[in-house]
C-alpha cells in the first residue's frame, strides 16, 4: 500500500506528463522543389526557419516522397512545379501542394494549420515587397498581433498537469476505496463489521476518512513533485486548491462508495471503474476542449465529477481564478456529494439484509 | 482430452454467470469507440471568446459579424474595457479576447494598415493556437474580400490528405482500441482469474485432479481466447457500419494477426499469474504494467515521435505498438503480409518468451 502511494505518482508525472502530448514538435518534411528558382528556394527557406519543421530530405520524385509518408519517415510532403515562379509572376497566382499523412487526423489537422500559417506568412510578406505602399493594387493590410497569456511559451506540460493531478487523487480515493472495501466482501471479512452494533454512516465515513486524507496528501505530494519538476505555475491560491479537492474527493470516494455496492468481487469492482475512469476522463476536457464535444457529450458532462474539477484546477493554478470564479463548480460538487453518499448508504443497507 | 473440455466448458460458464463483467466486456470497447469517434476531436466549435471594439465602425460591425457566423466562435462576454479582459479569462468562460484598435476603419481605408490584438489563453495551449489560427483566417479574408481585384502574387495550396481524405479519427482509434481491450481482457482477465483460483487455495484443488498442469492453465485462457475474438470482430463490424472504415487489405491476414496477438497477451497474463500471488497485486501490474503503457506509449492517442526520447526506446517494449502497427498497415494502406512480417515476427517473439518465463516458474511453484 505504501509503495503504490508514492510510486504511483510520480511514475504518473514522469511517464504520463511526457507521454501524453499532442504537442507538436517537429514536423518531418520531405521538399520536391522541382522549380528551383529564387521565390521557391525563399519558400523552402521559410519552412526550415520555423521551428516546427524540419526538412528530413529532398528530391525531385514525388513517388519517392510519397514512399517516404508510407513508411512514416514524412508527415509532410512540400511539392512545387517548375514553372511556379514564372506563373507567380505572370498570372499573378501560383500553385503549390502539400501531401499529409492523414492517418492520424488530429496531428494531420495540426500539420496542416501549421503549413498553411507559414505560406500565408510567406505570402503576405511577399506581397509586401513586391508591391509598394503607393501601388493602387495595394489593398492594405491587417496587422495581427498575438499574445498567450497564462502559458505564453505553449508549453503542453503545464496544460497537462494539473490534469494529471486530478486522474492521480481520484485513483487513490475511488479506486482503492472500493477495492478495499470489495475486498472485505470477497474475503466475508465484512459480515464481522456487520454484525457489530456500528453505524452505516459510522462505518462509510470509517471507511472513507483515511483514503481522503491521503488523496489530499497525494494532491500535496504531486503538486510538490510539478512544481519541481515541471515549474508549474500556481497563480491562484492553494487553500481554494486544497478546498476545492477536498470537496471533490467526497464525490470521488462516494462514487467508489457508490460502485462498491454493486460489486462482489474485486474482478468486477476493476472493471467497472475502469471503465467509468477511461469514459469519465476522456470526455472531461483533460485533452480536447468540451464546447467541440457533441451535446449529449456535454449533457452527460453534467454528471461527471472529473469535469467540474479538470475545469477548477487549471482556472486556480494557472489563471488565478478566485472562489467566486469556480464557485458553480463548488457548489455543484457538493450537491453531486449530497446525493452520491445518500445513495451509496441507502444502497448499501439493502446489501446488508 | 475430454476432461479438458469438460474443464474449458466449466470455465466458459464461470464467466458467463458473471453478467455484471459480461456487460463491461461487451460495454468497453462500444464506449470506447463511440467516445473516440464523437467526442474525442481537436476542431474548434462555440469556443468562448470576447470582442473589445474600441472603433465599432463598418469594418470591426462586418468583421464581428463574420467571426459570430464562422461557427468557431461564441460571444460569450461583453467586456467595455482592458481591464475587463483578466476577469473575463478567470471566469474561464472566454477562451480568447479579440481587441480592435481606436479607429479601426478608419486606419484601414487610409493608413492602409489597421491593427488587432488576439489574446488567447494559453492554459490550454493547441486550443489556443488553433483559435489565433482561425481568428488570422478571417481577418485576412475579410480583407481580401475587400478589393474586386485578383489578388496580386497569390500562392494558393492544394492539400491531400494521404490514406485518409476526410480526416476521420477512427482510423486512429480502432486499432487502438482493439489492442487495449484484446489487453484487458486476455492479459488482465486470465491473470486475475489464474491467481484468484491461488488466493481461494482452490488451486490446489485443480491441481491435484487428473488434469495436468498445461492443460489448467490452457483451459483457463481458452474461453478469454473466444471472448477476444467476439469482441474483435463486434469492434470491425461497429467501426465499418458506424464510422466507415473498410479493410483495406486482407480480412483473413488481419484475423491471424489478431489472433497472434491475443495469444501474445494471454501468455502475457499467465506470466503475471506466475508471479502474483494476490488480485490485487495481479491487478496492478497489470494495470500500471500493462494497461497504461498500452494506452500511452502505443502512439494510440499520442504519437510517438513527439515523445522524449527515452520514452521513444521504452516504447519499443510495448508489444501494442508493433500491433498498432500491424494493423494500420492492414486496414489502412491495404498492405501485405510483406510489409508487417517484421513487426509479426516481434510479437511471435513477445510470446515465446512470457511462454518461456511462465513455464519455468510454473514448474518450480509445483515442485
Amino acid at each position: 500500500m505504501l509503495p503504490i502511494i508514492f510510486v504511483i505518482p510520480l511514475i504518473q508525472l514522469l511517464i504520463l506528463v511526457y507521454a501524453a502530448t499532442f504537442e507538436m514538435k517537429e514536423i518531418k518534411l520531405y521538399i520536391v522543389d522541382k522549380d528551383l528558382s529564387p521565390v521557391s528556394y525563399q519558400l523552402t527557406g521559410a519552412f526550415s526557419g520555423s521551428p516546427y519543421f524540419k526538412i528530413i530530405d529532398k528530391s525531385f520524385s514525388v513517388e519517392k516522397a510519397e514512399e517516404d509518408i508510407f513508411k512514416n519517415k514524412a508527415d509532410l510532403v512540400l511539392i512545387i512545379n517548375s514553372g511556379f515562379e514564372k506563373k507567380l509572376y505572370k498570372e499573378g497566382k501560383a500553385e503549390v501542394q502539400l501531401l499529409i499523412n492523414a492517418i492520424n487526423a488530429v496531428t494531420a489537422g495540426l500539420i496542416n494549420a501549421y503549413s498553411g500559417a507559414v505560406l500565408a506568412d510567406f505570402n503576405k510578406k511577399f506581397i509586401e515587397k513586391e508591391i509598394s505602399y503607393s501601388d493602387p493594387k495595394n489593398i492594405g493590410s491587417i496587422n495581427i498581433t498575438s499574445s498567450f497569456w497564462y502559458n505564453p511559451k505553449l508549453n503542453y506540460k503545464i496544460f497537462m498537469l494539473p490534469g494529471i493531478l486530478v486522474i492521480l487523487v481520484t485513483i487513490i480515493g475511488a479506486f482503492l476505496t472500493t477495492l478495499n472495501i470489495v475486498r472485505e466482501k470477497e474475503m466475508g471479512t465484512i459480515e464481522q463489521i456487520n454484525v457489530t452494533p456500528i453505524k452505516k454512516y459510522q462505518f462509510f465515513i470509517g471507511k472513507m476518512l483515511p483514503f481522503w486524507i491521503i488523496a489530499i496528501f497525494e494532491l500535496a505530494f504531486g503538486l510538490t513533485l510539478g512544481k519541481i519538476l515541471f515549474d508549474i505555475p500556481v497563480v491562484g491560491s492553494i487553500g481554494l486548491l486544497f478546498g476545492f479537492a477536498a470537496v471533490y474527493l467526497l464525490v470521488a470516494i462516494g462514487i467508489g462508495l457508490f460502485f462498491s455496492t454493486f460489486a462482489n468481487t474485486q474482478q468486477q469492482a476493476m472493471f467497472v471503474i475502469f471503465f467509468f475512469m477511461v469514459s469519465f476522463v476522456m470526455m472531461s476536457g483533460i485533452f480536447t476542449p468540451t464546447e467541440s464535444m457533441p451535446l449529449i457529450a456535454q449533457k452527460i458532462n453534467y454528471i461527471n465529477p472529473f469535469y467540474y474539477f479538470m475545469r477548477a484546477i487549471r482556472m486556480i493554478l494557472l489563471k488565478g481564478s478566485t472562489l467566486i470564479d469556480v464557485l458553480p463548480e463548488i457548489l455543484s460538487l457538493i450537491i453531486y456529494a449530497i446525493i452520491i453518499h445518500s445513495l451509496a448508504i441507502l444502497r448499501y443497507r439493502k446489501v446488508a439484509r | 482430452m475430454k476432461i479438458f473440455l469438460a474443464f474449458v466448458k466449466k470455465e466458459i460458464y464461470h464467466i458467463i454467470r458473471d453478467v455484471r463483467t459480461m456487460i463491461i466486456i461487451f460495454g468497453i470497447p462500444v464506449a470506447l469507440l463511440l467516445i473516440f469517434g464523437f467526442v474525442i476531436n481537436n476542431d474548434i466549435k462555440n469556443a468562448g471568446i470576447a470582442i473589445l471594439d474600441n472603433s465599432k465602425d463598418n469594418h470591426t460591425i462586418k468583421i464581428i459579424h463574420k467571426i459570430t457566423a464562422s461557427g468557431y466562435f461564441k460571444i460569450n462576454v461583453d467586456i467595455n474595457s482592458v481591464a475587463d479582459i483578466e476577469k473575463a479569462f478567470r471566469t474561464g468562460k472566454i477562451k480568447e479576447v479579440i481587441i480592435f484598435e481606436n479607429n479601426f476603419g478608419r486606419n484601414l481605408e487610409r493608413e492602409k494598415n489597421a491593427t488587432v490584438q488576439i489574446i488567447a489563453d494559453a492554459s490550454e495551449p493547441n486550443t489556443a493556437s488553433l483559435l489565433v489560427n482561425y481568428t488570422s483566417k478571417i481577418l485576412n479574408e475579410y480583407l481580401y474580400s475587400l478589393t474586386t481585384n485578383v489578388r496580386p502574387f497569390q500562392i494558393n495550396q492544394q492539400v491531400r490528405m494521404l490514406y485518409n481524405p476526410d480526416l476521420k479519427s477512427a482510423f486512429m482509434f480502432v486499432p487502438g482500441t482493439m489492442a487495449i481491450i484484446l489487453m484487458l481482457i486476455s492479459a488482465m482477465m486470465t491473470s486475475i482469474s489464474i491467481t484468484r483460483e491461488k488466493e481461494f487455495s482452490s488451486m490446489e484443488v485443480l491441481l491435484i485432479s487428473p488434469l495436468k498442469p498445461l492443460q489448467i492453465i490452457f483451459g483457463k485462457v481458452t474461453p478469454y481466447l473466444l471472448l477476444s475474438v467476439i469482441n474483435i470482430i463486434t469492434i470491425l463490424t461497429l467501426s465499418y457500419f458506424v464510422f466507415k472504415l473498410p479493410v483495406a487489405g486482407s480480412i483473413v491476414l488481419l484475423l491471424a494477426e489478431c489472433v497472434l496477438y491475443i495469444i501474445m497477451a494471454l501468455s502475457m497474463g499467465i506470466m503475471i499469474s506466475t508471479v502474483a500471488n494476490t488480485q490485487q497485486v495481479a491487478m496492478f501490474i497489470s494495470m500500471i504494467g500493462l494497461l497504461l503503457p498500452t494506452i500511452l506509449l502505443s502512439g494510440f492517442i499520442f504519437p510517438i515521435e513527439n515523445m522524449p526520447e527515452i520514452l521513444q526506446y521504452l516504447s519499443r517494449i510495448i508489444p501494442a505498438r508493433y500491433f498498432i502497427v500491424i494493423i494500420k498497415n492492414i486496414m489502412i494502406k491495404g498492405t501485405g503480409f510483406l510489409y508487417v512480417w517484421k513487426e509479426t515476427v516481434i510479437l511471435l517473439g513477445f510470446t515465446l518468451f512470457f511462454l518461456f518465463i511462465s513455464l519455468k516458474k510454473f514448474r518450480i511453484r509445483l515442485e
